[in-house]
């Protein structure tokens, strides 16, 4: 009987969402760590109505490395064409998180690293699996995502934030 | 509680029909996580029958946001547990389910939630599917940020055991104060965050000879100071006595401290961190074992290896009842085109990492006092638990290849860290390499070669990996681990298993078929061992 009550009340709220199809999905707001210690809400989070790509990663997870230092190749050229700023969110727990800034640090990324370590980000975005990167146009509306990484595919990633740069639509499952 | 829930989710859907024209829309977005495996019975690598042959776990994650209201449900079915997944978790429900009101300044959730205080020594819930670990609280929570530069937190509630909940009643409290931000007038370099925190269990003491404390309380104290190129923290943990099933039922007090201090620079990062732990376990039902119903969370001062042969036969394990460890990481970008760094630039990681066993002065008082012994905060004991000493150097060798190769030495006490006796202890070294070359821009191919020497328990192992991947869209790999050094002569088996997957942005398809050695999975603090099997798995993901 409870669990009827639970599924009608999700089924209700799931056909009156039907309609609202297009709205544009925000970046939820949850309490993130800086490098430096410091808690900040993501609803802080902007790059002057420029995309941003947020990669969620940790420092145990080679595929996310490797995406990280083979995006890090090209960023300068990124940022000059198209102003993207990459924010890469680490879910290393307390066991790891106090390695990120040295890590970070001793790759030489030019990244806005922030730790999310009990994983309320990640959750809050529906994140199964890292490497998970989400492309945000310039109001910081999730327009885009992906889940994995293989070799080369930052060029993909890259076509579509020129696209977003230049304003147009582009569709969640290119 | 659950009626509670309902009516709020109704409220929320109910809300959002009447309150477009306020600009707010009601966005639902989830997740689901599908894993099944075909069993079949393979004596020779101890894998038993499986009556039902078919064994599945299901998670779905729904959330809903609507202005400053964030609703949330999660289904899980285990019918059954996949192997290797406690069977305590037989069944199907929602065991999560959650609303939580936030308006930047203050946040209140009812239900279901996850919480951290400081590194979590003395508190932190979670959920780790791949373990099968979830140690949310079923309760309130309020957090606010009192003035500029104060966060205040507080929540009571019980914590989830399988499709239960814990017998004990969970309160704790925090506070964290950057001091900068304070209106203060003080001036002090740099940038400092203090924190403390209280946790409290309350469980009834129904034992016919013990007279056990009802409630037990754990307090903690820390600190982050940054500078520039330099960040240190530090934190300390006290904790009541709590005579529990792990501990023996002893009375002695609890104790854990940890310092870090990191060093940075372009290209450079130095981390060095030392580490106390002393009676730690802390649970939310006196009688529970193994990774159930943990209150705080002891991270393991070891690197976190990711190659199977590293990562899955010899991985540490945390021990709560008493470690002192220590451990150094290193890593450093050789620039590019320089003399040692080549055309594209190398980087170097060097990890160095040794756990001992606390200093003990028996007291041999266990029919009286029961506090078992004394322990000095600096005593480290003599007996070795663990060490790593491992170096990772990766290069790109050319626009196609890029190329990295890795030296592990271990030692491991199985006896410890397992928690089994007369196994001994085992001294091995590791050697990887791995070699990723695009073949074309869509073509990729991957080379894993890896190999564990040592002549104790399994004896050496040889591993090999051929993926290939088609863009990010699709991949196969073939692994063969072979146990070729076992002394037992039937036991030098190839465990070969078959690999293929397909991404489509975010559904990810993973299927494998063959033999799977047993080995250990550790995520942060806590491990799962996965018995060895033969058959098929499916793993399907998939967020919207």
């Amino acid at each position: 009987m409870k669990n009827l009550l639970l599924i009608l009340a999700l089924a209700l709220t799931f056909s009156s969402v039907q309609a609202q199809e297009k709205a544009a999905r925000k970046l939820p707001a949850a309490e993130i760590k800086t490098l430096d210690g410091k808690v900040i809400n993501t609803s802080t989070l902007n790059n002057n109505g420029k995309p941003v790509i947020i990669s969620f990663w940790a420092t145990w997870c080679k595929p996310c490395i490797t995406e990280l230092i083979n995006i890090a190749d090209k960023y300068e050229q990124w940022q000059k064409e198209t102003g993207v700023k990459l924010i890469a969110i680490s879910i290393d727990d307390a066991r790891n998180s106090i390695k990120v800034s040295p890590f970070v640090k001793g790759k030489g990324w030019d990244y806005d690293v922030y730790l999310d370590q009990n994983q309320d980000l990640k959750r809050a975005m529906n994140v199964n699996n890292v490497p998970h990167v989400f492309l945000l146009n310039g109001n910081m509306e999730i327009v885009w995502q992906h889940n994995s990484y293989a070799e080369g595919s930052e060029d993909h990633l890259f076509e579509l934030v020129k696209k977003v740069a230049a304003g147009e639509q582009i569709s969640a499952t290119e | 509680m659950r009626y509670l829930f309902s009516i709020l989710l109704l409220f929320a859907a109910s809300q959002f029909t009447f309150g477009q024209s306020e600009g707010n829309t009601l966005q639902i977005h989830g997740d689901i996580q599908f894993d099944a495996q075909y069993y079949r019975a393979d004596s020779l690598i101890g894998a038993p029958e499986v009556p039902e042959k078919i064994l599945s776990n299901a998670v779905g994650n729904f959330i809903a946001t609507y202005g400053n209201f964030t609703a949330g449900v999660r289904y899980e079915s285990y019918l059954g547990p996949l192997q290797g997944i406690d069977p305590r978790y037989r069944g199907s429900g929602f065991p999560y389910r959650f609303v939580t009101y936030s308006d930047g300044r203050f946040t209140f959730t009812i239900g279901n939630f996850y919480e951290q205080i400081g590194s979590g020594i003395i508190l932190r819930t979670y959920e780790d599917r791949n373990l099968g670990f979830d140690n949310s609280i079923d309760g309130v929570r309020l957090k606010m940020n009192v003035i500029k530069g104060v966060a205040v937190k507080g929540f009571v509630g019980r914590q989830r055991t399988f499709f239960d909940l814990s017998p004990a009643l969970i309160r704790g409290a925090d506070v964290e104060v950057t001091v900068n931000d304070l209106d203060s007038g003080i001036n002090i370099p740099g940038q400092l965050i203090i924190g403390a925190g209280a946790v409290s269990k309350f469980q009834r003491d129904e034992d016919p000879s013990l007279i056990l404390p009802e409630n037990v309380g754990a307090v903690s104290g820390r600190f982050n100071w940054v500078f520039p190129s330099l960040n240190i923290y530090g934190e300390y943990a006290y904790k009541a006595n709590d005579p529990s099933l792990t501990n023996n039922f002893r009375y002695n007090r609890g104790e854990s401290a940890f310092l870090t201090i990191s060093y940075t620079k372009k290209r450079f990062g130095l981390s060095v961190s030392g580490k106390r732990v002393d009676n730690m376990d802390f649970r939310a039902d006196r009688n529970a074992v193994g990774n159930n119903l943990n209150i705080n969370y002891l991270p393991a001062l070891t690197k976190q290896h990711t190659y199977a042969l590293a990562g899955t036969i010899y991985p540490y394990a945390i021990q709560p009842l008493g470690e002192m460890s220590g451990q150094i990481e290193l890593t450093y970008n050789l620039p590019k085109g320089s003399a040692l760094g080549g055309k594209y630039g190398t980087s170097i990681l060097v990890n160095l990492s040794g756990v001992n066993n606390i200093q003990r002065n028996s007291l041999n008082d266990d029919s009286t006092t029961r506090i078992g012994y004394e322990s000095p905060f600096f005593g480290i004991g003599k007996q070795k638990y663990f060490r790593d000493y491992n170096i990772e150097i990766s290069r790109k060798l050319s626009d196609k290849v890029k190329a990295s190769v890795t030296y592990l030495h271990l030692f491991y006490d199985i006896d410890v860290i397992r928690g089994l006796s007369s196994q001994g202890t085992v001294t091995a070294d590791i050697a990887i390499a791995d070699v990723t070359w695009k073949v074309s821009k869509k073509h990729i191919l991957r080379f894993e070669g890896q190999t564990l020497q040592t002549k104790q328990d399994l004896g050496s192992w040889a591993m090999g990996l051929i993926e290939y991947s088609f863009g990010s869209k699709f991949y196969a790999a073939i692994i063969d681990q072979y146990n070729y050094g076992n002394s037992v002569a039937d036991q030098q088996i190839h465990y070969i298993t078959g690999n293929f997957g397909v991404n489509l942005n975010t559904t990810n398809i993973r299927c494998s078929f063959g033999r799977q050695r047993a080995g250990i999975v550790c995520v942060g603090g806590v491990c799962r061992n996965v018995p060895a099997s033969n058959g098929v798995q499916i793993s399907i993901t998939s967020s919207f």
